[in-house]
């Protein structure tokens, strides 16, 4: 089992000093707190994309790769690489980069981006979402196995003898997981490359996080990956924690009041009720949280989200000593000992090279189209 | 035969004349059901107590706890009645945000009879310019008749005439179904799955 957090790069007002941070105080926070994320015990950090004010998220690869030059265990990803309005070539090209430089502490998660503006700058349409994570994954899962591209789609020139350099490391592609909140063709199309499937579950109840993964699995199987239970699942959560609940209720409010997103709507007992969101202590976070997996199954990656709405770098260096200190590795022993043999874990870069059995050199030199590295 | 009928209100005040004239219209439906033979299970829809739900819905993005229900009980419903007051000349806005925060095709083919009740007869055109249109963009099936209540209709003898018309044809568009009875096709995205190769459509 994973544990992680996911940040989306907001730059938000401290709604109880009046304060904004600049765009770099918000960068290099991101930063320290992935640096955080490692020194901790977690064992992935991962970034949304976003290309619109008030987010710092834009060019995650530059981020990713700045962190991963100052770590040197933890997973990089995303949450999530925007596959509709980003062009598939250079996706490979951007990931593929990272995973040399990272020595393979890399994997990505799709995702669709629900903001109608952002599409057109990149020249693309909302309303053709689906169609466009469809069509531009499916190429980008060509480049990663093919050596040499021809292609005609929809969406982006036509290819003709095309190679994406450099080639994935060790001749192995990154592992990739979709994130969707609702649609169900987003679980179908994970389910049908045996990719994983995560989950946002923050802003939705237990009970539609429920009906997408066991949707997502029963296809998973449907498709000849493993048994439904053998699916990768990853899920999303929200905590705030202090020593004593209260403290933790008391400080953290007026943070939810404000927040973007759910802010000024349910108020904070009525979004814990409704949602995985809890704020308390470590061990109230410990007891929700294993109970996650009664509605999904066993699963292989938990990513909280610890910084978002305005919280201080302190505060969310804080609540980081506390997920690694007292909560990760408690659920790490409970739900290692709750999960069944057959169960995998998530995929990373070892166990993928491991099962293609071992190491292929993959470099492109360009000479040879058909060259024996191509593996499909 | 059973039918179910949804009756959504959006009166404030307690009792309201929105109610008012929902429970008549109710009342004349079912009663010409029933005289054709049929059963009907009315579920009547108060929002005034889902309004704070609503909000948060539109904040959030998903209902809560009994707007969830309520969402499926008018989504699952053979027929709908909804009743509107006018403010400032056309429905409410409690009215018009439960119907924002219902699946776009929620109302595909439902037979709906609207109704509205306002202070004066001069807005009763309301239901014309603005509540028809709102219902025809959700792809209901609007009968022909619709109902306006001013106070003084109340007592109006050609009022409760058109009462009885307006539910006439509301139960006409149901009855046929009893000769064929075909079960509402319930499409439910989690079951019927788009195989991907259908999506991925040759690529």
């Amino acid at each position: 089992m994973q544990f992680g957090i996911f940040t989306v790069g907001d730059v938000t007002t401290d709604p109880t000093t009046g304060r904004t941070p600049t765009e770099q105080e918000r960068i290099k926070a991101t930063v320290a707190i992935a640096k955080k994320a490692e020194e901790v015990g977690l064992d992935v950090f991962a970034t949304g994309e976003h290309h619109n004010p008030p987010f710092i998220a834009s060019a995650p690869t530059t981020t990713l790769a700045y962190i991963a030059a100052q770590t040197s265990r933890i997973i990089l990803s995303t949450a999530t690489t925007l596959i509709t309005t980003t062009d598939p070539v250079l996706i490979a090209e951007n990931y593929a980069k990272l995973q040399h430089l990272s020595d393979g502490r890399v994997d990505l998660m799709m995702g669709r981006g629900n903001t109608g503006p952002v599409y057109p700058w990149f020249g693309k349409d909302i309303r053709e979402g689906i169609p466009l994570a469809i069509e531009n994954y499916h190429l980008l899962h060509r480049l990663w196995r093919e050596e040499v591209v021809d292609w005609e789609g929809k969406f982006r020139t036509p290819l003709q003898g095309f190679t994406s350099t450099p080639r994935p490391l060790d001749g192995v592609p990154p592992f990739v997981w979709h994130g969707s909140i609702r649609s169900p063709e987003i679980a179908e199309q994970a389910a049908y490359y045996g990719d994983g499937f995560f989950s946002n579950h923050i802003f939705w109840p237990a009970s539609h996080t429920a009906r997408m993964v066991s949707l997502y699995r029963r296809r998973f199987e449907h498709y000849g990956h493993g048994s439904a239970d053998q699916a990768i699942v990853g899920l999303g959560g929200q905590v705030f924690m202090r020593r004593n609940s209260q403290d933790a209720v008391r400080e953290f409010r007026p943070y939810f009041d404000n927040a973007p997103v759910y802010g000024h709507g349910p108020s904070l007992e009525e979004f814990m009720q409704q949602t995985p969101l809890t704020v308390g202590s470590p061990q109230q976070v410990i007891e929700r949280t294993l109970g996650f997996r009664e509605y999904v199954g066993d699963y292989q990656r938990q990513l909280f989200l610890m910084d978002h709405a305005g919280l201080p770098l302190k505060t969310v260096l804080e609540q980081l000593d506390l997920l690694g200190s007292e909560v990760v590795p408690v659920l790490r022993k409970e739900l290692a000992a709750l999960k069944p043999a057959h169960v995998p874990d998530a995929p990373d870069h070892a166990s993928l090279v491991a099962a293609a059995g071992g190491p292929t050199d993959s470099t492109a030199t360009g000479s040879s189209p058909s060259s024996p590295s191509e593996n499909s | 035969m059973t039918f179910t009928l949804a009756v959504v209100t959006a009166g404030l005040s307690d009792p309201s004349s929105t109610r008012l004239l929902a429970d008549r219209l109710t009342g004349a439906v079912t009663a010409q059901l029933r005289s054709a033979g049929h059963d009907v299970l009315v579920e009547v829809v108060e929002l005034r107590p889902l309004a704070h739900a609503l909000a948060d819905n539109m904040l959030t993005g998903f209902p809560s706890g009994p707007l969830s229900e309520t969402v499926s009980t008018v989504t699952r419903a053979d027929a709908l009645v909804a009743v509107t007051p006018i403010f400032s000349a056309s429905y409410s806005g409690l009215f018009k945000s439960f119907f924002d925060v219902l699946d776009p095709s929620a109302l595909d083919g439902k037979p709906t009879l609207i109704a509205a009740t306002a202070g004066t007869a001069r807005h009763s055109l309301a239901l014309e310019h603005a509540v028809r249109p709102l219902f025809s963009y959700l792809h209901a099936v609007v009968v022909p008749t619709a109902v306006f209540a001013a106070t003084e209709d109340f007592a109006d003898r050609r009022f409760a005439e058109r009462v009885e018309r307006a539910a006439g044809e509301l139960a006409a568009l149901l009855a046929p179904r009893s000769a064929a009875p075909a079960p509402r096709p319930t499409v439910d995205p989690f079951e019927e799955i788009t195989p991907f190769e259908q999506l991925l459509n040759g690529r």
